[in-house]
């Protein structure tokens, strides 16, 4: 039996639900009635960092993806709000348990005028997942269920049984090993985008340059000079150029922040990130231009959980939970952070599309009694001033990060005589030390890779690869199977929230919030976009 | 001389050998890879990208082929970072921009500096000489990454004159701040040295005796005296032409430029190997020719240097 599904509900709710066809109206630039547009349709947004290779299925930071996103695109879209819009399909049908779905492809060209075909996303993904790209990615279409893709990866099975065919040039099959009823909105990530076959044929590792690349998104590809800028132009091919309204999108490569900040206010960039502990300046000062809307991502910190912990009194959960207590979460996010982060006692953030946060006592604590909580349980556990607890805490070198290890350290000082000791290091030594266990306890963050909690809750299974902690719980591993195919996988993840909040493994810290500014008539912007997915198409000028 | 060129470039290649095997035994010492990241890579995905890289045989085989293939092929390999460019296309994209800023700054920084030196020097004590040295211990004593954020608010925030950052393909308004920002400090150096030299040169006995010939002052300074002053100079204007010329990392960082400093500092962070490597190889074949041109002109200047 197949069903017909709904878009934009939450994986629970979706298996209720049977048929509902849909012919959603294109989602581009929803310019209202009577609005006097610019005339200079030039967006100019600001990257910390390189652009990297513009190519789908080995793109792996998130500016370049922004950039991907406006010059590619795949089965669907994301919304404002995180929900998915048809992109080149225009509908899907699923099976009664969400293991195979059938994509239906609208009239879409590439940019040299060539029919977008099923067999361009088949090529795609069989590409992705080649050990000859060796993409950072792989793994994604492992994660997103697609049928062997895991075993391709590792070289067990050849590309061609990859779960994926083209029926005809405008049906898509996807025959996926385990049920994921979210998987259309994993199809709006890039490394599930299509790519021209023809073109990466001819010019191999070459073909992302400007001169030959060959797209079938909203934008081309101008001009790329590394470190500097990405220019991309209105591709008069997109299905949809139509509704498309920004001509030239630019994005510039700008390292420091605060410089950032200055060609802002010279009106040289249109978007740019605030820095550090100056969104409250900023919005006092320019209340129309600083957002700060929430960003799925959790900062927190990692307990090694395994035998290489050197130190003993980490071993008793009761210290585990004292640390936890008494860390002011407040004081992080309203004193250092300044920047709308939320405060943080469970893993997934609460933003998360669908997800019920449990009610941990933590989080209805007050502060004052968080920390008799937390001096009591060190009692407990036979620790104090004649004997106290000492670890050393590791971090990468940032100002934000140092703040915070810092604050940290006196409050477990005060509170509890605990000896913090800090250790800073750079980026890739800490993600040795982290991935190789060699450390007591240390700074982690981590972004969600779709719009769904399993993304976070995912991480708490013994054995995946970004558990850092190394925390392994046989209940918590058998939740996260059975949530996979749980009609209300809230259940799941809500028991998942509660026994970490028990174990203590990691300790979260905040939620991210994203603070930036953005010129008033800059209009399109999806603030309630979670994962800040933005597309050049959907936004616009107007006249001022 | 045509020898002693000789021979140091035969000196050069053993040079740059040892260069290229300390940085690749150094770089491959630190802790992380090129593939680390926020998100931990499966083994099997590890295992491919090892592969395509050419990481997974022994350390002293993938020096082999890296130093065979630069020799025979002049290729410095795939950049591990950015996956659609090698180190050549990284070279060629940003070392024309730091190029282009370098040259600029070093022609403003070595004119300048020179004349102001030698005016302070030939008007000692005077209002000129009070004014230049005033000028050169103020460029001196504000580094550049002071300077750049001065200079932006002054022309881009208060005046609206020139663009911030970026390069635009070197466009005129976009190499101006990066420009000053370099030359200054170097500037106020080489305006010190030659003052000094200046000083020096003037009170020997030679230069008394053009003047007791009745020689005019100029004739004295241009003909006799600036030669043999600018040789403290030259031996310092090698090593900050290279300098120059291969970047600078705040000015690279700051104006957003895409040089060649960016990408060098960039590439240690991301443990880019391959890039490393290649910008470090640039770098020293720079220096050493830096030098040789220096040694060069030393003896084109001095005529008791004989080599």
């Amino acid at each position: 039996m197949k069903l017909q599904a709904v878009l934009g509900l939450s994986a629970g709710a979706l298996a209720l639900l049977c048929t509902t066809a849909f012919t959603l109206p294109a989602l581009a630039a929803n310019v209202p009635d009577g609005t006097k547009l610019a005339a200079d349709q030039t967006f100019n947004y600001r990257v910390l960092d390189n652009i990297n290779a513009v190519d789908p299925d080995i793109v792996e930071d998130v500016d370049t993806a922004s950039v991907v996103e406006d010059l590619f695109e795949g089965l669907y879209n994301e919304d404002g709000k995180g929900n998915p819009v048809p992109g080149v399909a225009e509908s899907y049908d699923v099976n009664a348990d969400y293991t195979q779905y059938t994509f239906h492809l609208r009239d879409a060209k590439w940019s040299n005028g060539d029919p977008v075909k099923a067999s361009d996303f088949v090529y795609s993904w069989e590409r992705a997942v080649d050990p000859k790209t060796a993409s950072n990615y792989s793994y994604f279409l492992g994660l997103a269920g697609v049928k062997n893709a895991d075993d391709i990866v590792a070289g067990k099975q050849p590309i061609t049984n990859l779960g994926v065919k083209a029926i005809d040039d405008k049906t898509l099959e996807v025959d996926l090993s385990k049920p994921v009823p979210y998987f259309v909105r994993m199809t709006a990530h890039a490394t599930l985008f299509p790519v021209p076959q023809a073109v990466v044929e001819k010019f191999g590792q070459d073909w992302t340059k400007p001169e030959n690349i060959v797209g079938n998104g909203a934008y081309t590809l101008a001009e790329n000079s590394p470190g500097e800028r990405v220019t991309l132009k209105r591709n008069k091919n997109y299905w949809d150029d139509a509704h498309t309204v920004l001509d030239t999108v630019n994005f510039l490569t700008i390292n420091d922040e605060n410089q950032g900040l200055t060609r802002y206010l010279a009106g040289e960039v249109d978007w740019t990130d605030a820095p550090a502990g100056q969104y409250p300046t900023l919005l006092q000062q320019h209340p129309d231009e600083a957002h700060s809307p929430a960003f799925l991502c959790t900062y927190y910190f990692d307990i090694n959980m395994t035998a290489s912990q050197p130190v003993e009194a980490l071993k008793d959960v009761r210290v585990r939970e004292a640390i936890s207590l008494a860390i002011d979460r407040d004081v992080i996010v309203n004193n250092i952070l300044q920047g709308g982060q939320k405060a943080a006692y469970v893993f997934t953030p609460p933003a998360t599309a669908g997800f019920q946060s449990p009610d941990l006592d933590i989080a209805k604590m007050t502060q004052a009694d968080r920390d008799a909580k937390a001096k009591q349980l060190m009692t407990d556990a036979g620790y104090g001033p004649d004997k106290p607890v000492s670890f050393t805490y590791i971090y990468n070198t940032s100002v934000a990060h140092q703040q915070i290890a810092t604050v940290v350290s006196q409050m477990l000082k005060e509170k509890l005589g605990i000896n913090m000791t800090l250790q800073d290091m750079e980026f890739a030594t800490l993600l040795d030390k982290r991935h190789s266990r060699d450390f007591s306890v240390a700074r982690d963050a981590w972004c969600g890779d779709y719009n769904e909690a399993s993304t976070f809750e995912g991480l708490m299974d013994s054995t995946s690869s970004q558990n850092n902690s190394g925390y392994s719980n046989k209940d918590v591993d058998q939740w996260l199977k059975d949530a996979s195919t749980s009609k209300d996988p809230n259940v799941q993840y809500k028991q998942i929230e509660e026994q970490v909040a028990k174990d203590i493994p990691i300790i979260p810290i905040y939620h991210y919030s994203h603070p930036f500014l953005l010129k008033t008539d800059v209009k399109g912007w999806p603030y309630d976009n979670v994962e800040q997915t933005w597309y050049a198409k959907d936004l616009y000028k107007v006249a001022q | 001389m045509i020898a002693f060129i000789l021979k140091r470039l035969a000196i050069a290649i053993p040079t740059l050998l040892v260069l290229i095997v300390f940085s690749f035994i150094l770089m491959k010492i630190a802790p992380g890879s090129p593939f680390t990241g926020e998100k931990n890579l499966p083994p099997e995905t590890l295992k491919n990208i090892f592969a395509r890289y050419n990481l997974d045989k022994p350390q002293w085989q993938q020096l082999f082929e890296y130093i065979w293939n630069i020799v025979v092929h002049f290729d410095f390999g795939p950049s591990f970072k950015y996956k659609d460019r090698s180190v050549n296309d990284i070279i060629a994209q940003g070392f024309p921009v730091t190029l282009t800023y370098g040259f600029w700054a070093f022609l403003l920084a070595s004119t300048v500096g020179i004349v102001l030196g030698a005016v302070a020097a030939v008007k000692q004590n005077s209002w000129a000489d009070y004014l230049a040295v005033g000028v050169t211990i103020g460029a001196q004593v504000v580094p550049n990454f002071v300077l750049a954020p001065i200079l932006v608010l002054i022309f881009t925030l208060g005046l609206h004159w020139l663009p911030g950052g970026g390069w635009n393909g070197g466009k005129p308004q976009y190499v101006v701040m990066p420009v000053i920002a370099l030359a200054m400090t170097y500037m106020a150096n080489i305006a010190r040295i030659m003052r000094s030299s200046m000083l020096e040169v003037l009170s020997t006995n030679f230069i008394r005796t053009a003047r007791a010939k009745g020689l005019p002052g100029y004739k004295v300074v241009l003909t006799h005296a600036l030669k043999p002053a600018l040789l403290p100079v030259v031996s310092y204007l090698g090593p900050v032409f290279v300098g120059m010329i291969t970047g600078s990392v705040v000015v690279d960082v700051y104006f957003s430029t895409g040089g060649i400093g960016q990408a060098f500092v960039n590439s240690a962070l991301n443990r880019d190997y391959s890039t490393i490597l290649g910008v470090t190889i640039l770098l020293g074949a720079l220096t050493i020719a830096g030098n040789l041109v220096v040694d060069v002109l030393y003896a084109w200047i001095d005529p008791k240097i004989r080599y």
